[in-house]
C-alpha cells in the first residue's frame, strides 16, 4: 500500500534523525558532576546545598549541576556520557569508564580507605582461618579487591574461599542476623554497625594495604580539554570545603554536623568515618601523593586484580591493555590507548591560588 | 486510513507479515543506529555493543569456560531453572489448596482472608526480610518467589471452584461420590486446565522475582550473572542474557500453551 509505505519510509527518517544526532560539539556552558554517598565524598553534598560549587561555577560563567544518584549507576551515567564528571574510586575509574573507552582524567585525589574497608568474621582467628569459607560481599568491587589482597597477603590464593555476591543495600542486616554466615567484607558505614554486634570481630581492613583504594574525581578528558573552567570551578570548591573541614573549631563542627546528617549519621558516627579516610586536606598533599612512586605501585595491585578478574574486558590479553598516565608522563600499559589519566595541574593551580578568587 | 480501520479489514498475507515485523525492525534499526554512532565516537564503547560484540559474548559465556572453569551461561539457567522449577512445584499445590477453599466452608474460613492479604503485599520490599530470616540460599529466594505467585494462584483455584455449578455438586452427591471424590474428580480435572494457563500468566512475575532474589545474594544463576558484570559495563553479556531469558520464558510460555491444547483439547476456550 503506498500509504502504508511512506508512512514507514517517513517514520524511519525521523528515527534516523534522531538517533544520528551526534554530541555536537557546541561551546558548552552547562555541565553536570554526579555524587554518591560515601564518607569522602559528603563535602561534594556539602558543597552544593551551601551554594559553594554555584559560587565557584559562577566565577567561571558556567552552571554546573549536581547530580544525586547510587554508586554504581552514577558510573555508569558517566560512562554513558550522560554526566561529564563523576566521583569514584581508583578501581571503577580503570575498569568503568577507562576500560569501555571513556577517556577519564583524574582531577581531585581527595582520600584514601584507611580503615573504611574491612573484612568482618565470625568464630575465625584469622586471614588463614578463612580458608574454605564463604565470605559475602559484593563481587567485583573494591570489598572483593580488599578480600584477595588480604588472602595475598597470607599466602592464600582466592580459590580457597568462596565469594557470595550480596548487594551492598542488604549486606550488613542478613549479616547480622543470620548467625550461620561467617565472613564478609564490605564498606562503612555497614562496617561500623556489624562491628558493635556481638561476636563479630574484624581481621583485616584497608588500614593494612594504604593507598590502594583511592576515592577521586573524574571528569571526561574530551570535555576537559575543551574547556578548563569546569574542572577548575569544581577543584577550587572541593578544596574550600577542605579547608573548611580540617580546621579545628564550630565552623568545621557545623560544617560536619551538615554532612553527617546529610549521609544519615550522627556526627560522631561521621567523625568515625572519617578517622579511617585518610583525607588529603590540602591540594599539596593531593598532588604530592598523585605525582609520587607510591601511587604507580598502588595502581599496579590494582590492575593486576582488574585484569585478573576480567573486569579490564573479558578478551583483553594482558594486563596492559588500558593505558593509565601519570603526572610525569610515565605510563603503565598500552601507551597508545591512554585512558586514565592522573592530572595533577589544576590541583596545582589551587595550591599555588591561581584559581579564580572572585 | 479509514481503510485501515475497518473491522472487516482482510491484510494479504505479505501486509500481516511486514506489520508484525515492522516494530521489531524499527527498535533493532534505532538501537544499531545508535551502537553506531556511539562507536564512531568511540571505538571501544561497550555501552551499546554491536551485534558481533553480542555474539562474541554468547560465545564466551555459552562456549568458553570463565575464571572459575564454568560455562557460565549453561550454569546460570541450570541454577535459575532449579529454583524456579522447585518454586513452581509449590505453586501447583495452590491449586488443590485453592479447591478446597472453594468446596469446603471451613477451609474457607481458614484461608481466605489470609491469602488475600498476602496477596497484596508487595512480594520485593519483603526480600530484605526474608534474606534475614531465612539467610542467603535458596529457601530466601524460593520464598519471594512463592510470596509473589502463590496467593494468586490459590485464590484463583478457589474463584474458579465456587464458579462450578451447586447442582453438578448435587448430581455427584447423589450418585455416591464423597467429599474429597468431588473435590478431586469433578472439580479439579474441570479447572486444572485453566489453572494451567493462570500459572502461565504468572510466569513473567515469578521470574521477576527470581532475578530479584538473585541479584541480592546469590554465586549462580541469570539475574546474579547480570548483576555482577555490570560492575564491569558488560553489556554484550547482559543484553544477550536478557534475550536468553525472553526466549526461555517464552518457550515456557509456549510449552504449557501446547499441553493445554493437546491433553485438555476438550476444553472450549
Amino acid at each position: 500500500m503506498p500509504k502504508g509505505r511512506s508512512l514507514v519510509a517517513v517514520l524511519v527518517v525521523v528515527m534516523l534523525a534522531v538517533t544520528a544526532l551526534p554530541q555536537l560539539a557546541l561551546a558548552r556552558d552547562k555541565f553536570t558532576l554526579a555524587i554518591s554517598i560515601y564518607a569522602g565524598w559528603m563535602p561534594w553534598y556539602y558543597a552544593k546545598d551551601h551554594g559553594i560549587i554555584k559560587k565557584w561555577a559562577e566565577r567561571y560563567k558556567i552552571a554546573i549541576e549536581v547530580v544525586e544518584m547510587d554508586y554504581i549507576p552514577s558510573i555508569e551515567a558517566y560512562v554513558a556520557g550522560k554526566v561529564d564528571a563523576g566521583v569514584m574510586t581508583n578501581m571503577e575509574a580503570l575498569d568503568m569508564p577507562a576500560r569501555s573507552g571513556v577517556d577519564s582524567t583524574v582531577l581531585i585525589v581527595g582520600d584514601y580507605s584507611n580503615g573504611n574497608d574491612a573484612l568482618l568474621v565470625r568464630g575465625i582467628a584469622d586471614v588463614q582461618g578463612l580458608k574454605g569459607t564463604e565470605v559475602s560481599l559484593v563481587e567485583l568491587s573494591v570489598s572483593h579487591y580488599l578480600l584477595v589482597r588480604a588472602l595475598e597477603m597470607h599466602g592464600l590464593k582466592e580459590s580457597e574461599v568462596k565469594v557470595v555476591n550480596t548487594s551492598d543495600s542488604d549486606i550488613a542486616p542478613a549479616f547480622i542476623a543470620n548467625k550461620s554466615q561467617k565472613a564478609v567484607v564490605t564498606w562503612n558505614p555497614m562496617v561500623m554497625s556489624i562491628e558493635q554486634t556481638p561476636g563479630v570481630s574484624k581481621i583485616f581492613d584497608s588500614s593494612k594495604i594504604p593507598g590502594e583504594i583511592l576515592d577521586l574525581l573524574v571528569v571526561n578528558t574530551k570535555v576537559l580539554n575543551e574547556d578548563a573552567r569546569f574542572a577548575e570551578a569544581l577543584v577550587g570548591a572541593w578544596y574550600e570545603v577542605m579547608s573548611l573541614m580540617s580546621q579545628r573549631g564550630p565552623e568545621a563542627d557545623k560544617a560536619l554536623t551538615d554532612m553527617a546528617k546529610r549521609s544519615n549519621a550522627s556526627l560522631n558516627e561521621y567523625k568515625a568515618q572519617l578517622r579511617t579516610t585518610a583525607m588529603f586536606w590540602t591540594p599539596e598533599a593531593a598532588s604530592d601523593y598523585a605525582r609520587g612512586t607510591e601511587i604507580k605501585e598502588k595502581m599496579d595491585f590494582v590492575r593486576n586484580f582488574c585484569f585478573k578478574h576480567g573486569l579490564l574486558g573479558e578478551n583483553a590479553r594482558s594486563v596492559d591493555i588500558v593505558g593509565i598516565s601519570y603526572p610525569d608522563g610515565t605510563i603503565q600499559g598500552d601507551s597508545r590507548n591512554v585512558k586514565l589519566r592522573f592530572d595533577t595541574r589544576v590541583m596545582e593551580k589551587a595550591k599555588t591560588g591561581q584559581l579564580r578568587q572572585n | 486510513m479509514k481503510h485501515f480501520f475497518r473491522t472487516d479489514a482482510q491484510p494479504s498475507v505479505a501486509a500481516r507479515f511486514l506489520l508484525s515485523i515492522l516494530l521489531f525492525v524499527l527498535l533493532i534499526a534505532s538501537y544499531l543506529t545508535g551502537s553506531y554512532y556511539r562507536h564512531l565516537e568511540n571505538p571501544q564503547d561497550n555501552v551499546m555493543p554491536t551485534v558481533s560484540q553480542m555474539l562474541d559474548g554468547v560465545k564466551r559465556s555459552a562456549f568458553e569456560r570463565d575464571r572459575n572453569g564454568d560455562l557460565r551461561l549453561w550454569v546460570d539457567t541450570f541454577a535459575s531453572a532449579c529454583r524456579f522449577g522447585m518454586a513452581l512445584g509449590v505453586i501447583f499445590l495452590a491449586i488443590p489448596l485453592g479447591v478446597g477453599m472453594g468446596l469446603f466452608p471451613y477451609v474457607e474460613a481458614l484461608f481466605y482472608r489470609f491469602l488475600v492479604f498476602f496477596d497484596k503485599i508487595p512480594a520485593l520490599s519483603v526480600l530484605p526480610i526474608l534474606f534475614i530470616i531465612f539467610g542467603l540460599d535458596e529457601l530466601s529466594k524460593i520464598a519471594l518467589i512463592l510470596i509473589g505467585v502463590f496467593p494468586t494462584v490459590a485464590l484463583e483455584a478457589h474463584l474458579r471452584a465456587r464458579a462450578i455449578p451447586q447442582e453438578q455438586l448435587h448430581k455427584a452427591h447423589t450418585l455416591g461420590a464423597s467429599e474429597h471424590e468431588i473435590a478431586y474428580r469433578i472439580v479439579l480435572p474441570q479447572i486444572f486446565p485453566k489453572m494451567l494457563d493462570t500459572i502461565r500468566l504468572n510466569l513473567k512475575a515469578a521470574m521477576l522475582l527470581l532475578i530479584a532474589g538473585e541479584s541480592l545474594a546469590a554465586t549462580v544463576g541469570l539475574g546474579y550473572r547480570i548483576f555482577v558484570v555490570r560492575r564491569y559495563v558488560a553489556m554484550d553479556i547482559i543484553i544477550p542474557y536478557v534475550l536468553w531469558m525472553t526466549v526461555l520464558l517464552f518457550l515456557t510460555d509456549w510449552f504449557i500453551q501446547w499441553v493445554i491444547r493437546t491433553r485438555y483439547a476438550w476444553l472450549d476456550k
